[in-house]
């Protein structure tokens, strides 16, 4: 029941139980004092004998509005079983009946989804006449489409999943197979769905009693009380408010209760007080970027993920340098980092954080690092805004930063799409991104952080959502871009090959940590981290024997949560020993490892 | 605007126009059975039954429920598509005069309504949503989702007895009911507003969530551009077009709306024409009245989805 360790859960289910008993017993316990008529104390307001006073015939109306509960409740309760049968029936059709038939429901389903309840509810009470049963079926059938395309959605849904592929191929009716396999797992999601529903019937009927559709008199629900109480707004308006107040709190009741069941309560604990803040200490010269002592901390449900913990690097005014890594290793948080592009609650600390020029550290807007800083995504198909063109987006880096007028940055931008290779970048400009291919679009990401005059690109994983031809592109329009701007170059990738084909200068990193620092020409062959080797060992090349396993590196990379206090890669090293295990190695002379001595011969 | 990938917005004119066609066929079709899904005598029923046989006869005769059920759908066809809806059982006046007599009144209550409920919603959802993203501020949260739970929940004609009892009855700041001069459209819309713009700002606030998280969001930030640019100009279009589908939903559902705050405002438009030709079985009326209804809240979901492609190229040419 975790539903009632939320506060809303609690407030629902103890407000359901509430108005559940007052419809059981309400009847029983104030039946008899809402029939007596008093004629002497007429339309009278609320007094200690009458809480919200009497009626035209000088009936205790909080007597009656707690004996119109049951009334209410069972109208609605049952209103809503219809909506919820026939939905079931209607939505679960089309996995029984035929193809071509069950197209047709479906589409029947969509087109009287979209006529709005009440309108249905009018018609069906023409049909069914006036009065309770009428308005009880008008309210059920109308609802009864929004549940047919509900449990169509879930039932398409389950009958993707194995188990149901793999009844049906055993030869299990259909009708068995929607039982046993198919109904049993949507019923949550209906339940849910069908107790909020049963708080929107429980107003939709005491709208219809209200408009004189419902229940007809003697008989009374909250809406018909309402109806009675209008009249007398002017003198009595309690005798309007309280069965008013009565629709709504039971109303609440089942759709608190039922959100509470549906939301899932996923959540995670706020980090605690920064530490005290880390010795300042000065950026390295000459460089477009200095880090050092980089630690990103991001909340989680288990308690504070320690993402980075503890990188110190320099890129040189137009260097090239990689990071690499398996996914988790911090890589892409270390990039976005650097890139000033972390918000809270994820913390980032650093000794310091200098890049082209900028001290990320210190607070206020670094706009300046729009012009100066160019960032590629990993992803190039989600990175651009649909819902503006591309020219534009392009554009507006020099509008907003260089105060260009609309069509000189536009003009800008078109020329920028041209130098990254785009070919009618005319046309194209005016395009959406979703008219652009996956490679376009990541040329057209570099042209963007070309429209500025940038000193260092923040590449992350600029290639790995594009195909292997494409890549090679990307590639070279990034080393082109360097030969040009003079621009040094943070490039992110899982990718070896890649790597060492770019970059001057590798960093390996590893849970969160730098672990090894080379020349690029040196990562294939003067590695001394056995991480190192392990990660260049499992790149196959053209001298691979095909016939022979691939190298993979074994174990799992740790789980963030929980990093040993010892080396990070001990328990998948060969070379480890008790001591890895229980000191973490510090980066020195380029190689964070106990045992490199060793490796390395 | 230009089209480069060639044809994608005659295929969707056609598309939409074809399932508005089929809408309307359906519910044409549904508006005529009506009458006869009434069960025993409809005639018999309205005029009560002291009315003499002959008189129910001629009724009968003058709605056409003597001929054959084919040919009465083909007149009922023909006539409709001449913009004859019939003659009313109890006013004996056409139905079209009637419907075109109470229309306008309905319609700016609905659209005026609409109107200030996403006014009022966008920009609450919008700073709801930067406030809460996160986990930032629980409490503005808790508050803003438990009120707007609350106030939901309350339905229209409830709001609109509320609002009579403290603006028209405590305090006469405004009319209690009837339409008079713009003063007394002030209640009637506020009750009809006030619920859909709730339901409205949870949504904006959750798609504005969403779209914050999204990549190109990340790439506005990277541009540095300020924090209000990059929430305005770029989270939320993407943010309205989600939005946008159930905001489509909501005017439709607030089209019915009407009908009720119509009976509470004792308002001359269709909704309280419509519950008393029910109660008085006036079935020529009552159809008309549905049909109306109907292809108003039809010509709202093509409308809505022409916007949708206007601002989303892409839902112009994916859907099944």
């Amino acid at each position: 029941m975790r539903a009632l360790r939320r506060p809303v859960g609690v407030a629902g289910l103890g407000l359901l139980a509430l108005v559940l008993f007052v419809a059981a017993f309400g009847p029983v316990l104030w039946g008899e004092r809402a029939t007596v008529v008093d004629t002497g104390d007429l339309l009278a307001g609320p007094s200690a004998e009458h809480w919200i006073g009497t009626d035209n015939l000088g009936r205790d109306l909080f007597a009656r509005v707690m004996v119109a509960a049951r009334l209410s409740i069972l109208l609605a309760l049952a209103a809503t079983a219809i909506s919820l049968v026939l939905g079931i029936a209607l939505g679960a059709a089309p996995m029984l009946v035929g193809r071509r038939l069950g197209r047709l429901i479906t589409s029947a389903v969509n087109v009287l989804v979209a006529f709005p309840g009440l309108l249905l509810v009018l018609f069906f009470a023409v049909v069914f006449g006036v009065g309770a049963r009428g308005a009880a079926l008008a309210v059920g059938l109308a609802g009864a489409p929004a549940f047919a395309r509900l449990c169509h959605t879930l039932v398409a849904a389950v009958s993707e999943r194995d188990y149901v592929a793999a009844a049906r191929i055993a030869g299990v009716s259909r009708v068995r197979v929607l039982l046993r396999h198919v109904l049993p797992n949507i019923a949550e999601p209906l339940i849910v769905n069908a107790t909020m529903a049963a708080g929107g019937v429980l107003l939709t009927f005491a709208g219809l009693s209200f408009l004189g559709l419902g229940v007809q008199a003697p008989s009374y629900d909250w809406g018909k009380l309402m109806q009675d109480g209008l009249n007398g707004i002017y003198v009595h308006p309690l005798a309007a408010l309280g069965p008013g107040i009565a629709v709504v709190l039971a109303g609440l009741a089942f759709n608190l209760t039922g959100e509470a069941f549906a939301a899932a309560p996923g959540r995670t604990r706020p980090l605690e007080a920064a530490r005290e803040p880390a010795a300042r200490t000065a950026p390295v010269a000459g460089t477009s970027l200095s880090v050092d002592g980089l630690r990103v901390t991001i909340p989680g449900p288990a308690g504070p993920i320690h993402a980075v913990r503890g990188v110190t690097f320099t890129v040189g005014d137009g260097e090239a340098v990689g990071v690499v890594g398996e996914s988790g290793s911090g890589k892409s948080v270390t990039a976005l980092a650097v890139a000033g592009l972390l918000e809270p609650p994820i913390r980032v600390d650093a000794n310091h954080l200098v890049v082209a020029g900028e001290d990320l550290m210190a607070a206020g807007a670094h706009r300046r690092l729009g012009t100066s800083l160019a960032v590629v995504f990993q992803d190039p198909m989600t990175s651009f805004n649909p819902a503006h063109r591309v020219g534009p987006q392009l554009a507006e880096v020099s509008r907003f930063h260089q105060g260009m007028s609309r069509k000189a940055a536009f003009a800008r931008a078109v020329d920028r799409l041209r130098a990254v290779r785009i070919g009618e970048p005319g046309r194209r400009a005016r395009q959406y991104p979703f008219e652009f291919s996956g490679g376009m679009r990541q040329r057209a990401m570099i042209g963007m952080g070309l429209m500025g005059d940038p000193r260092l690109i923040i590449a992350d994983e600029p290639t790995t959502a594009l195909d292997v031809t494409v890549q090679r592109q990307v590639l070279e329009l990034l080393a082109e871009v360097r030969r040009d701007t003079g621009a040094a170059l943070l490039l992110i990738s899982h990718d070896v090959t890649v790597v060492t084909d770019v970059c001057d200068r590798v960093l390996v990193m590893y849970a969160g940590r730098v672990v090894e620092e080379l020349p690029a020409k040196d990562l294939r062959t003067l590695a001394r981290h056995p991480y190192t080797r392990a990660l260049v060992a499992a790149v196959p090349d053209m001298e691979t024997d095909l016939n022979r396993p691939l190298a993979v590196i074994p174990g799992l990379p740790v789980d963030p949560t929980q990093v040993p206090s010892g080396c990070a890669f001990a328990p998948r090293c060969p070379f480890a020993d008790d001591h890895c295990r229980a000191v973490a190695p510090a980066l020195v002379a380029g190689v964070a490892c106990h045992k490199s001595a060793e490796v390395g011969r | 605007m230009r089209n480069p990938t060639g044809g994608r917005w005659p295929r969707f004119a056609l598309r939409r126009a074809g399932r508005l066609l089929g809408s309307l066929w359906v519910l044409v079709t549904a508006s005529f059975l009506m009458i006869h899904l009434v069960p025993g005598d409809p005639v018999r029923a309205a005029l009560g039954p002291t009315a003499p046989a002959d008189l129910v006869l001629a009724h009968k005769q003058e709605l056409g429920l003597l001929d054959p059920l084919w040919r009465q759908y083909a007149d009922f066809l023909s006539r409709l598509l001449s913009g004859d809806l019939g003659v009313s059982i109890s006013s004996r006046l056409p139905v079209g005069e009637t419907i075109a007599h109470r229309l306008p009144a309905t319609a700016q209550l609905a659209v005026a309504a609409f109107l200030l409920s996403v006014a009022v919603a966008v920009p609450i959802g919008v700073v709801m949503a930067v406030l809460t993203r996160r986990g930032r501020g629980r409490r503005a949260e808790l508050a803003f989702t438990g009120t707007s739970v609350v106030v939901g929940a309350i339905p229209d004609f409830l709001l609109g007895v509320g609002l009579v009892y403290l603006l028209a009855v405590q305090t006469h700041v405004f009319p209690v009911a009837g339409l008079d001069g713009p003063d007394s459209y002030v209640l009637p819309v506020l009750a009809l507003a006030i619920g859909p713009a709730a339901v409205l700002s949870r949504i904006v606030r959750v798609e504005m969530l969403a779209v914050m998280e999204a990549d190109y969001v990340r790439t506005a930030r990277a541009k540095r551009l300020t924090p209000l640019r990059v929430h305005v100009v770029h989270a939320l279009p993407n943010a309205v077009t989600a939005s946008l589908t159930i905001g489509g939903l909501l005017l439709s559902s607030l089209v019915a709306g009407t009908v009720l705050v119509e009976n509470v405002f004792a308002w001359p438009g269709l909704g309280s024409s419509i519950v008393a030709s029910i109660v008085a079985k006036d079935y020529p009326l009552v159809q008309g009245t549905v049909l109306v209804y109907g292809v108003g809240v039809l010509l709202i979901n093509t409308l809505v989805d022409v916007v949708l492609a206007l601002l989303d190229p892409r839902s112009a040419i994916g859907e099944s």
